[in-house]
């Protein structure tokens, strides 16, 4: 190698003077464009490191300067959004459930609101449509065990069904009439009999004529001579087409042996009087409501 | 040399024409030409006339149609021309036009491209000649570039000349113009899209939003960048329309034509010629000093041309002084321009790398002059005949045809609209009697600009009652027959509608059937086919 430059003589360019074989290596440095902007990305990371957390330590990071953090964030978010609605939902604080059923506009984000706190905390029983299921209710439709109007829902979903923990909690039970002996097993077939006439389902005439009598013995207390229901006592009513636990005969009778009681949790405690409200409009709104 | 000389030895002693790619292995090749500065020179004419009226007009619409007005009663804005994307609206005087509509649109961009190819086919690229923004923006700069540098030959010395007061003067003074007329630009794109005396005290007084300004700053940069800095690059670079004109024209095409037949051999030096040796071409460059595009129309066609006919001005102007007939450079289809190639003698040849397929050593000026010195009566002219042929009728009536369809698409189109979604989950209730409750989502649309009251009913469901809580209020459920539905002007309304059957009729009933839409005010109606959903048996 000479001490002068070496020239390549095709594109005119400096070599760096290596050489392998006879092959010669150019020496085209970066170009300072692109040099600069690479420096300019180093002073950056620098005050980039500075200013938002970025060390891992031991036990967390470094703050940065900024003290930014996702969490921090999406608090701020929330409370963004909490304050875009503040006057909306003080307005549904201070109705009566009524007064946001007659206002539109209350009455859309009430139920709006509720549709998606439904969602959340409801429909793992009731289904994402109310649509219920075996054992729990379906609210779509106008047959309520504890009432269908806009303060009877609000009650229920306010202090729950059989929820122990809520001394308001809606509170109804039937006897165990099969496991507690109060019937004897063709008494009960006779009643369950009775049962199916008053739902205008096919049965054993003979049979539901000594059942009525048993029924209005034992069941009419409750569920009301003609099978009516009655929603203060959260008895259902009998003498229509749609059934919590069944409407077949083997189903009337395990009912009527050892009854189910279902248990709703009261959700005043967990999501607040505003949310209950707005489920509550919900809930009315999906068609059944009275 | 004082002798006459012949035709051919004047054509041998014209400088060849080279590719400018010099000779030798590729990596001399240099891969970047430096865009060489064009000065147009300042011409006039018939087509230079038409190109001020055409850009006075293309620009005036541009600039005025946001300012018209047009009364559309209290519930439409009373602009003429609106792009509403707020409300999503298009307003065009008296058609309104809804997203769903947007076919319209889509039809009307449909037919400007079978426009285009209808007019390349027929005049070449007229489009980019006289009407493409980016010709007429430009015209204007190069106008303005005149007035304040002067003609070609004063801009020519002017960026040559060392920097100086006067120069720098200029050239801020030239800048700052181009800048407002792109400013201008830019802030009449968004009038298109807002009540334009509203946005305007909005722009002036810094209260409009920030797509306003964003907008404008934008559209400010293009078009100082396009129309003001790079012009012709545009054209010859950015657009893909030069190249799809090769796919566009054909013999019948007409385009801007150097009649080299009639021109050549072109000679400076006539006295010393023979009398009949040379073609008509003074080889005065005229042309190529009036070029925006900065061609040699004699090169024959080009991608660069955009056919703005200048060219024809300059040599029609040329022709005028030396008292011969204009039309050196003239409208001419390559049909015509083949024929009297083929009359004076020019020889068809394959290469095409230096010569645009001809052989020109065999040019005989005599040859298109008949005895007495006037035109040989067997030269091809261009006639009007050559307009219609199968290419151009087929654009034609595919124009006409998308065009009538859009028409009769206009004057038939509803004016209202029925949208149901059946509910998904549940399908369907049943009820304490056993009636069963099906539920839809309702979207009723009234595409007048005033309210209007409409009925809502199912056909074909014997028994059939609705409800819509939203429409009813507060008030016990309502089951009805039909429903009655006031919806605001120009508006959709959107609420939730039950329908309910009972028992015996919902086992009975059709699976599928319709609701209709009826005007309360006139018997204007549209069906919407909708399910009805119920138990298994």
């Amino acid at each position: 190698m000479s001490e002068k430059s070496h020239i390549d003589q095709v594109s005119g360019v400096e070599t760096t003077g290596h050489e392998w074989d006879g092959i010669r290596e150019l020496n085209n440095p970066l170009p300072r464009w692109w040099l600069w902007i690479f420096y300019a990305t180093i002073v950056y990371s620098i005050g980039y490191m500075i200013w938002f957390p970025a060390i891992p330590l031991l036990n967390g990071n470094t703050p940065g300067l900024s003290g930014e953090t996702n969490r921090g964030k999406l608090q701020a978010e929330l409370a963004a959004v909490a304050q875009e609605r503040e006057a909306i939902t003080a307005q549904i604080s201070a109705s009566s459930l009524e007064e946001i059923r007659d206002n539109p506009e209350l009455q859309r984000f009430a139920a709006a609101s509720g549709s998606s706190l439904f969602k959340v905390n409801c429909s793992q029983c009731h289904g994402s449509g109310a649509q219920g299921g075996p054992g729990y209710p379906n609210l779509n439709d106008d047959d309520w065990i504890w009432g269908g109007s806009l303060e009877a829902i609000h009650q229920t979903i306010a202090h729950g069904v059989r929820f122990e923990e809520d001394d308001d909690t809606r509170f109804g039970e039937m006897p165990a009439f099969g496991r507690d002996e109060l019937l004897e097993r063709d008494e009960m077939t006779q009643t369950a009999e009775f049962v199916l006439k008053l739902s205008g389902q096919s049965h054993d005439p003979a049979a539901a004529e000594a059942g009525q009598v048993l029924f209005e013995e034992n069941c009419a207390a409750c569920h009301g001579e003609a099978g009516g229901g009655d929603v203060e006592a959260g008895a259902p009513a009998l003498n229509d087409t749609l059934w919590l636990y069944g409407g077949a005969k083997d189903q009337i009778l395990a009912q009527l042996n050892q009854p189910k009681h279902g248990v709703m949790p009261a959700w005043q405690q967990r999501l607040g009087e505003v949310a209950v409200k707005e489920l509550a409009i919900y809930v009315h709104s999906l068609g059944g409501g009275q | 040399m004082s002798d006459p000389q012949s035709a051919a030895e004047l054509a041998a002693q014209r400088p060849k024409k080279t590719t400018g790619i010099p000779a030798g292995p590729p990596y001399e090749v240099p891969l970047y030409a430096p865009r060489e500065k064009i000065y147009a020179r300042r011409v006039r004419g018939f087509y230079r006339s038409l190109k001020w009226w055409i850009m006075g007009l293309t620009l005036g619409i541009y600039y005025l149609t946001p300012w018209l007005r047009w009364d559309r009663g209290s519930y439409a804005p009373d602009q003429a021309v609106l792009v509403d994307l707020v409300n999503r609206r298009f307003f065009f005087f008296t058609i309104e036009i809804w997203p769903q509509e947007f076919f319209f649109v889509a039809g009307m961009l449909v037919m400007a491209g079978v426009g285009l190819f209808l007019v390349t086919s027929v005049a070449g690229r007229a489009w980019c000649g006289y009407t493409c923004p980016q010709t007429v923006w430009v015209d204007l700069f190069l106008s303005i570039e005149r007035f304040v540098e002067g003609d070609r030959n004063a801009r020519i010395k002017l960026d040559k000349a060392p920097n100086s007061a006067a120069k720098i003067t200029k050239k801020v003074i030239k800048h700052s113009i181009f800048l407002m007329i792109s400013v201008a630009t830019g802030g009449a794109w968004v009038f298109y899209f807002a009540d334009a005396p509203q946005l305007a005290a909005d722009i002036f007084t810094g209260q409009a939003a920030w797509a306003a300004y964003g907008t404008i700053a934008v559209l400010t940069g293009t078009t100082y960048g396009l129309g003001a800095l790079m012009r012709e690059q545009v054209c010859t670079y950015m657009c893909p329309w030069p190249r799809i004109q090769a796919a566009m024209l054909d013999d019948k095409s007409l385009i801007v034509t150097y009649n080299d037949w009639r021109g050549e051999p072109r000679g400076k030096h006539r006295k010393r010629a023979e009398p009949g040796t040379l073609g008509d071409c003074i080889d005065c460059n005229a042309c190529v000093a009036v070029c925006p595009q900065g061609i040699d129309i004699r090169d024959g066609l080009q991608l660069e041309c955009i056919t703005c006919a200048l060219c024809i001005d300059a040599c029609n102007g040329i022709m005028d002084k030396l008292d011969k007939p204009r039309g050196l450079i003239s409208y001419a289809t390559q049909e015509s321009y083949n024929a009297n190639m083929e009359l004076a003698g020019a020889r068809q040849i394959e290469d095409r790398g230096d010569s645009h397929g001809w052989d020109m050593s065999g040019i005989n000026p005599l040859q298109v002059l008949d005895d007495k010195g006037g035109q040989n009566p067997a030269l091809a002219h261009t006639t009007l005949r050559s307009f219609f042929r199968l290419r151009t009728l087929i654009y034609m009536a595919v124009y006409g045809a998308i065009g009538l369809g859009l028409l009769g698409a206009l004057a038939t189109r509803d004016r209202l609209d029925l949208n149901v979604n059946h509910d998904r989950n549940p399908l369907f209730v049943t009820l304490s009697d056993g009636s069963i409750r099906n539920g839809y989502e309702v979207k009723v649309a009234n595409m007048l600009a005033s309210p209007r009251r409409f009925t809502i009913r199912a056909d074909g469901l014997q028994g059939a009652e609705l409800y819509a809580p939203l429409l009813s209020g507060s008030q016990e459920p309502s089951w009805a027959q039909s429903l009655s539905v006031e919806v605001p002007a120009d508006e959709t309304l959107t609420f939730h509608m039950f329908l309910r059957l009972d028992g015996q009729a919902a086992a009975a009933a059709p699976e599928r059937f319709n609701f209709v839409l009826q005007d309360a005010g006139s018997d204007e109606h549209m069906l919407e086919a909708a399910k009805f959903e119920r138990p298994t048996p």
